[in-house]
């Protein structure tokens, strides 16, 4: 908590300096004038909101039915990190961003270094919502910082272990309960004639969760610059865990969200997959012939007995600094990630998982899940939930750091390098990135 | 087509490596679209788990109506936009290009060449640097995420200048113009009566270059668009494909999406693909 503190403060204040930057001189300073300011406006007032989460339409036409003074226009586009941020900060600088924006939280520090997000904290119903949030999520919308809220949090994805129970218990092997046994597993999943996972190349948060469950930290700050620290004791054992695994070749290597990928799990070839609560559907979707066969238990952990789980994943619903009606747009905000109607429907449409405590009591969530043999599956999930670490901070240039690390463990994954040298070269990279965009960084 | 008055009698060797080679070249091209098709005739449940270049049980109505369905019948909309953008933009474009060109070509004033060389400059500038320029400058006049956002910037085509210019002075004599000028015939008259029918095969050409370039243009919409509505279908599947980490039943509608838009291309190839060649060779040689 202290520490993402501080790195609000650094935020802060290279947020400042590239607003002093930038050519806009009469911008500066404006940030805590839209603090203060977050009044409900006078008359009815039309929102957009740009997200890409399938049928929002459905959601957001209950909340238009209901309030017929804040009328709320969906637009769309690709994936964030596919262009939508891109035209988000694009919009910025021409000033015609939308009120609101979906933004996931490893893209959140980047709106904020660029100052491109209101300050909610003024706004006293976002205040007062703190306490329904799960605490991890709230820190990667506030940063830490004090009386300061930059989004509302939407959802989370809070990591577990799918596995085929029905090869296992074929096999006589007891799921792993730790990451011990998940390598000693390995060793016989291998002589079955399968492996026990597939090592993703190319979803770098994948692994940021797994580092995150271990210790790791690949961001923060001092009083006034960012640290960047993607090869700490941490991380460094979770890299050279899966580096031993695919040395060995326990785990297969395709890329991933392909149809060899999915035809991998869907021909008994990979047994596991860490992975998060969403990944429940894409298990469904992409392997349906082995439907009944696969459960979830808890993610293995580092240590026995320990109870600690990674996330994956997860979004906010952000207001953009030129909103006129941030009071509107954080009432919206609010309504669609906290009450029961929408999370329902979110769920249903989207497969999104709440990221308030309550959420993880929706009916919906509640139930056994067929393809999983009836197994109430999001229980599991709603547990490690409350297992996520709360201080794990993202760093202001997520997709060129992605970018990198994924050039490296490609490498890897051919036998070129190992893991470690990818995160090596990474944490390099990100720290030029950095430089070259005047954010303050210790060497 | 008389037989050549020397008869160069090709080794078997060298034609059968000429056919080799065509042959693999052919396949190389053709597997991607036939894996397309094939894939798009296949169930959700069977595009991973059958041989990927082989059928499995024939879908593909089944999957086209799905499509069609989706969301509302939102991708019939996308192609009607694309058709919009492309079509609509190339021919306008043409015109605009043969009109330009033709002027250039055929009458003198000061600064002509001036004139066509900024016109020849712009052909080196890729349309792509130009979109977040376009957007900050639409942004101005509140112009972003409108039909014209797209459609005004691919009406210019510099190319298409260049190649009418080049066109019009090889293939419109002024001797032709100067009799249509005594029998009494305007400037603008002469022009689509007699120039353009000379100019014709370059027309095509011009019309086909722009067709496949605004086409192609996936940055420009990608930044000024941002209601599903007024997407050509190009970033449409390609929002759609970027989202099946989320949503991955939308993989199956992404491939059916891909073989059914590149349909209309491959049909104004095919149809075209004489004009085409024609054309190319005119400008490579001019």
């Amino acid at each position: 908590m202290r520490a993402s503190l501080r790195s609000a403060s650094v935020l802060l204040t290279s947020a400042l300096l590239l607003a002093a930057c930038s050519s806009g001189s009469d911008d500066s300073g404006s940030g805590t004038a839209a603090a203060s300011s977050c009044k409900p406006s006078s008359g009815p007032v039309t929102l957009t909101y740009t997200s890409w989460i399938p049928d929002l339409e459905e959601v957001v036409k209950v909340w238009n039915a209901k309030n017929p003074n804040i009328q709320v226009k969906v637009q769309t586009g690709p994936n964030g990190n596919s262009g939508t941020y891109q035209n988000f900060f694009n919009q910025l600088k021409a000033g015609n961003a939308p009120d609101l924006g979906h933004i996931e939280y490893d893209a959140l520090p980047s709106f904020r270094v660029q100052d491109g997000l209101a300050d909610l904290g003024g706004c006293d119903i976002v205040a007062k919502a703190k306490d329904q949030f799960v605490d991890w999520t709230w820190n990667q919308v506030t940063f830490g910082e004090e009386g300061k809220v930059f989004g509302v949090p939407q959802d989370a994805g809070p990591m577990a272990m799918f596995y085929r129970a029905d090869l296992f218990s074929k096999a006589g092997i007891a799921p792993p309960t730790t990451w011990d046994e998940y390598a000693a597993a390995a060793e016989k999943v291998k002589a079955a004639g399968g492996y026990i996972t597939n090592f993703s190349q190319s979803d770098i948060n994948q692994f940021a969760g797994l580092a995150w469950q271990a210790g790791g930290r690949w961001f923060a700050n001092d009083s006034n610059q960012w640290t960047v620290s993607m090869t700490d004791p941490n991380t460094k054992k979770v890299a050279d865990y899966w580096q031993n695994l695919i040395d060995k070749k326990l785990v297969s290597t395709v890329p991933p969200w392909t149809p060899e990928w999915d035809n991998a799990y869907n021909t008994d070839k990979s047994w596991t997959w860490v992975s998060a609560v969403w990944g429940a559907n894409s298990i469904a979707t992409g392997a349906p012939k082995t439907a009944g066969k696969w459960k979830v238990a808890p993610m293995p952990q580092w240590a026995a007995g320990e109870k600690k789980a990674g996330n994956w994943g997860g979004s906010s619903t952000a207001v953009f600094k030129t909103s006129k009606h941030p009071y509107e747009a954080a009432q919206f905000a609010l309504w669609l990630n906290t009450s029961e109607e929408a999370l329902t429907l979110l769920n249903e449409k989207a497969n999104l998982y709440p990221a308030t405590k309550a959420g993880a009591a929706l009916p919906a969530l509640k139930k056994g899940v067929k393809f999983y043999g009836d197994q109430p599956i999001y229980d599991v999930f709603a547990q490690a939930s409350t297992e996520v670490a709360p201080d794990f901070t993202w760093g202001p240039t997520m997709t060129s750091t992605y970018a990198n690390a994924s050039d490296g463990f490609k490498a890897a994954v051919s036998g070129k390098g190992t893991l470690v040298d990818a995160l090596t070269a990474a944490q390099a990279s990100t720290i030029q990135t950095l430089k070259s965009q005047a954010i303050p960084v210790k060497e | 087509m008389s037989a050549p008055a020397i008869k160069v009698r090709e080794s078997i060797l060298s034609r059968t490596a000429a056919m080799i080679i065509m042959g693999v070249c052919t396949v190389y091209f053709l597997v991607p679209i036939w894996w397309l098709f094939v894939g798009s005739s296949k169930s959700r449940e069977q595009i991973t788990g059958t041989n990927p270049i082989w059928f499995a049980d024939f879908n593909l109505g089944a999957n086209v109506r799905e499509l069609l369905e989706y969301r509302d019948g939102v991708f019939l909309r996308w192609m009607f936009n694309s058709l919009l953008y492309t079509g609509g933009a190339a021919l306008l474009g043409t015109l605009l290009a043969a009109m330009c060109g033709y002027a250039i070509a055929k009458y003198r004033f000061p600064g002509r060449e001036t004139l066509f060389n900024v016109v020849l400059g712009g052909v080196l500038v890729p349309a792509s640097a130009l979109a977040l320029p376009l957007f900050l400058l639409f942004s101005k006049v509140e112009g972003t995420n409108t039909f014209w956002s797209v459609f005004l910037p691919s009406v210019v085509n510099p190319f298409g200048v260049y190649l009418a210019r080049i066109y019009a002075t090889a293939s419109v004599p002024e001797e032709l113009l100067e009799a249509a000028r005594l029998d009494g015939s305007g400037e603008v008259r002469s022009f689509f009566t007699v120039s353009v029918r000379l100019m014709f095969p370059a027309l095509v050409t011009i019309f086909l270059f722009q067709f496949v370039a605004v086409w192609n243009n996936f940055l420009l919409p990608l930044v000024m668009l941002s209601d599903e509505r007024l997407f050509p279908v190009t970033l449409g599947l390609y929002s759609w494909n970027s989202q099946v980490t989320g949503i991955p039943e939308l993989r199956g509608l992404v491939i059916v999406g891909a073989l059914l838009s590149i349909t209309p291309l491959v049909v104004a190839f095919l149809f075209l693909q004489r004009y085409w060649r024609s054309g190319i060779g005119a400008g490579a040689v001019k």
